[in-house]
């Protein structure tokens, strides 16, 4: 027994500040919701605790006169997206909020272990719906579903894509439940936007929220630009040397222009549009100053129906008329292949752990949210009957359009989406009202808990790689649980401890 | 030495190499008409304010379109006009619209540093209102406009990376100016060339003054000329003088060196324009000038006009090639 009675461990955790919300933090109660910084129920780290008082701290004049002026910065530096009402374009920022979200080094190894997992799965299932079929003759997957889903698409069949890889670039939206146990919520494997806040976000920490940051060794997040070119590079047609890579935005309209802009930056590629390039003699051409200059790789950020109206949209002038055949005849890369729409669609989703344990013959690292398919009598009959305590989610639409929060739906929204649920029941899938997890945020009456999820960002070419952390979103109104960024969410900066 | 590596081709998008030309052009606009302003706001406080005032739709083809929605020029119709008037494609408003889709097409390109002024700058021209064309503003907001357009020119001159694009967006710039100042003396020398002999003594300084200070030629042109105002030796300066940085003659110049540059170290054709360009050249000298003088200037300077404009196509149309 030591001297004083005291063991080592009684005496460190004196020794530590104790991690009650106290200062700045004073009146932050999360309740019953998990909250990332004070980690109710697991064991405490270090980096955190300090943080946490770092924290506490900061005069709350101090945190609003920063977030002052990393909006003014924001709208500055145009790190904005457009939203469209009333055919005025109007140029927003995605709300910063300043008090990061921080991921310690166990729970990065799950998620990252878990999206390249997910990836690698996603990638095998596309191979084998373009291919043999053989989830399909398995009755794994209902053959229906794939076959009959608007994002399969014919013109893959039989194609074969370098290192089968088809989703190069995935956003899994990943989210905590109460217990603080990860849940994939859905995955993101057409083209996933984000990822320029993200390194933008980090940028606006270290201007005004450095000395939170000192000496933690936060991991960064800049090599993401490189990392997607050599990705982009091992995909290029073989036996090209120094393959010429392009970004395919639809135009400075687009709502994401700002990530189109950001993605050719970090690259150090063209910034293209449909009608910068053609397809002549069998190959992708872009027009430069000094004539047609040959392209390898695209890295295309518009959907697959815009592509080419050749063989989609024939309506679509964003396109790149013939670029599909280049493709299929393997003069081009495209990226995202096309035709991966019907791996990351809401229905599909729900059989993603028996895909994994299809063609992995592993359990999912990262659990999805028990979801129901409406389709299915039992699944519908279940949903109808606990509508006040699901959400009930549309499988074709993205955005947080269409769905219903039962427990904040009234009387009278639910028997309307009742309604519609039983008209069309097989566009609908049902989940369980998840208690996601909060982190600290600044807000008007002062630090507050919020809803937050995550997006990280995986770019596979010949191997997975993921952007160490990744988007968070914040729901900044209280109670909630909507993130997107066009229904009022915010982001905040996510700290991957070392 | 060959500073540009020849390990990675370079491309750029041809589209981007004409956004450049326009982002230019737009900038240097937005200057020049906050110069004429700047300018007439200080000399038209004599009784012929409307006279003064008018020459500013006039030096930029607008008469038409002022007189379908003003009745009388003055401050504030002209300042209304060209300051606020979002639908008046020769406004600041309209400019710096153009200027800043232009800058957004290019962002990728441009420096962080001089997209985030345009933006700003930007925003601070779209706040403009009826208030700030009132004698309590309108040469603050004159100076703003300066100011922004110059921080501009700054930034890109210390930040633009200077590869093609670079290029580019300086012939855009010196096109534009040449182009001003061909405008700009086109109309003032209707007013002020004598008509015959006995009348030049009369020739008002102050308007000769104006003339100069729009043009940023004042103090210089002061300094090459002490003993007064000589219309030939004024049109002498603002075309031949190679010294004058809004001179024809010295921004076709540096036309040329880009043209030239363009097309021995980025291979780019550009025949036709530097054919142009050698023609017109040559016709800015100070014995042409001096001979041309007179009633003979003003057809010359649409000529110089008209040869900018076809200036700018030719060197487009060789990427549509």
């Amino acid at each position: 027994m030591p001297a004083g009675g005291a063991t080592q461990t009684q005496v460190q955790s004196l020794l530590q500040p104790h991690l009650q919300p106290h200062g700045t933090m004073q009146g932050y109660d999360p309740g019953s919701f998990f909250c990332e910084m004070l980690r109710p129920g697991q064991p405490q780290h270090p980096t955190l605790t300090l943080l946490m008082s770092r924290l506490a701290a900061l005069p709350i004049a101090s945190l609003r006169q920063r977030a002052t002026e990393a909006e003014r910065d924001l709208l500055e530096r145009g790190i904005t997206f457009t939203v469209y009402s009333d055919a005025t374009a109007i140029d927003r920022i995605l709300p910063f909020d300043l008090i990061p979200r921080v991921i310690t080094p166990t729970e990065w190894n799950q998620i990252e272990t878990g999206v390249i997992q997910r990836v690698r799965a996603l990638n095998m299932f596309l191979y084998d719906i373009y291919h043999e079929r053989q989830i399909l003759a398995d009755k794994i997957v209902p053959e229906a579903l794939v076959l009959q889903n608007s994002g399969y698409c014919q013109a893959m069949v039989g194609f074969n894509v370098p290192f089968n890889t088809y989703v190069h670039v995935c956003g899994t939206d990943i989210v905590r439940d109460e217990t603080g146990a990860f849940r994939v919520l859905e995955d993101n494997a057409r083209t996933p936007s984000g990822v320029a806040y993200v390194v933008e976000n980090r940028h606006m920490s270290l201007r005004v929220m450095s000395d939170l940051m000192t000496s933690l060794r936060v991991r960064g997040v800049d090599e993401y630009g490189l990392r997607l070119h050599n990705a982009m590079a091992e995909i290029a047609p073989l036996g090209v040397e120094d393959p010429q890579v392009v970004v395919l935005s639809p135009g400075i309209f687009n709502s994401a222009y700002f990530e189109h802009v950001f993605l050719a930056r970090e690259m150090g590629v063209p910034l293209v549009e449909g009608r910068d390039l053609t397809v002549e003699s069998g190959k992708v051409w872009m027009r430069t100053t000094s004539g047609l200059a040959q392209v390898h790789t695209i890295y295309r950020r518009i959907g697959d129906n815009f592509l080419d109206p050749d063989a989609f949209n024939p309506e679509s002038t964003l396109g790149v008329r013939g670029l599909i055949e280049a493709w299929r005849r393997g003069a081009v890369a495209i990226a995202n292949a096309v035709g991966t729409g019907v791996a990351d669609d809401k229905a599909i989703y729900a059989y993603m752990p028996r895909i994994i344990r299809y063609y992995l013959s592993e359990e999912a690292i990262l659990p999805n949210v028990d979801t129901r398919i409406c389709a299915e009598p039992d699944a519908l009959a279940y949903t109808l009957d606990n509508l006040a305590d699901l959400v009930i989610k549309p499988v074709a639409e993205s955005g947080g359009y269409g769905l219903i929060i039962g427990p904040h739906a009234s009387k009278a929204e639910l028997e309307d989406f009742r309604a519609l649920l039983k008209a069309d029941p097989s566009n609908y899938i049902s989940q369980p009202t998840l208690q996601l997890s909060v982190s600290p945020t600044l807000c008007d009456d002062g630090v507050r808990p919020r809803h937050i999820d995550l997006r990280p960002f995986a770019v596979t070419g010949k191997d997975t790689w993921v952007l160490p952390g990744g988007l968070t979103r914040v729901a900044l109104r209280a109670g909630t649980l909507v993130v997107n960024s066009s229904q009022g969410g915010g982001s905040k900066d996510t700290w991957v401890l070392p | 030495m060959d500073l540009v590596p020849k390990l990675h081709k370079v491309h750029l998008i041809a589209r981007h190499a004409e956004a450049t030309l326009w982002l230019a052009r737009y900038m240097e606009r937005i200057e020049n008409l906050a110069r004429i302003l700047d300018v007439t706001n200080t000399f038209a406080r004599d009784a012929d304010d409307t006279r003064n005032w008018l020459s500013i739709p006039r030096i930029n083809g607008d008469l038409s379109e002022f007189y379908k929605k003003h009745t009388e020029a003055t401050q504030r119709s002209v300042g209304e006009f060209y300051l606020l008037d979002v639908d008046n494609p020769t406004s600041v408003q309209s400019f710096i619209t153009a200027a800043r889709e232009n800058a957004r097409t290019l962002r990728a390109l441009l420096s962080t540093e001089m997209w985030l002024q345009i933006n700003v700058f930007h925003g601070k021209i779209r706040e403009l209102n009826t208030e700030k064309v009132t004698p309590d503003y309108f040469t603050a907001v004159c100076g703003m406009l300066k100011d922004g357009t110059q921080a501009h020119t700054g930034i890109t001159e210390g930040t633009l990376y200077r590869d093609q694009a670079w290029h580019f967006y300086m012939i855009g710039r010196y096109l534009e100016r040449a182009d001003q100042t061909t405008r700009l003396l086109d109309t003032r020398f209707h007013a002020l060339a004598p008509q015959s002999a006995a009348v030049d003594a009369d020739i008002d300084a102050g308007q000769w003054n104006a003339l100069l200070r729009a043009a940023a030629g004042y103090h210089a042109y002061r300094r090459e000329h002490p003993s007064g105002y000589n219309a030939t030796e004024v049109a002498c300066f603002l075309l031949a003088n190679t010294a004058f940085p809004r001179s024809v003659g010295l921004n076709l110049a540096q036309i040329e060196w880009h043209l030239t540059t363009l097309r021995s170290r980025y291979f780019l054709r550009m025949t036709a324009a530097l054919e142009r360009l050698d023609q017109l050249n040559g016709m800015m000298t100070y014995q042409n000038v001096t001979e041309l003088s007179g009633r003979k200037l003003s057809p010359f300077l649409d000529y110089v006009q008209r040869e900018i404009g076809c200036l700018h196509q030719d060197i487009v149309e060789t990427f549509e090639a």
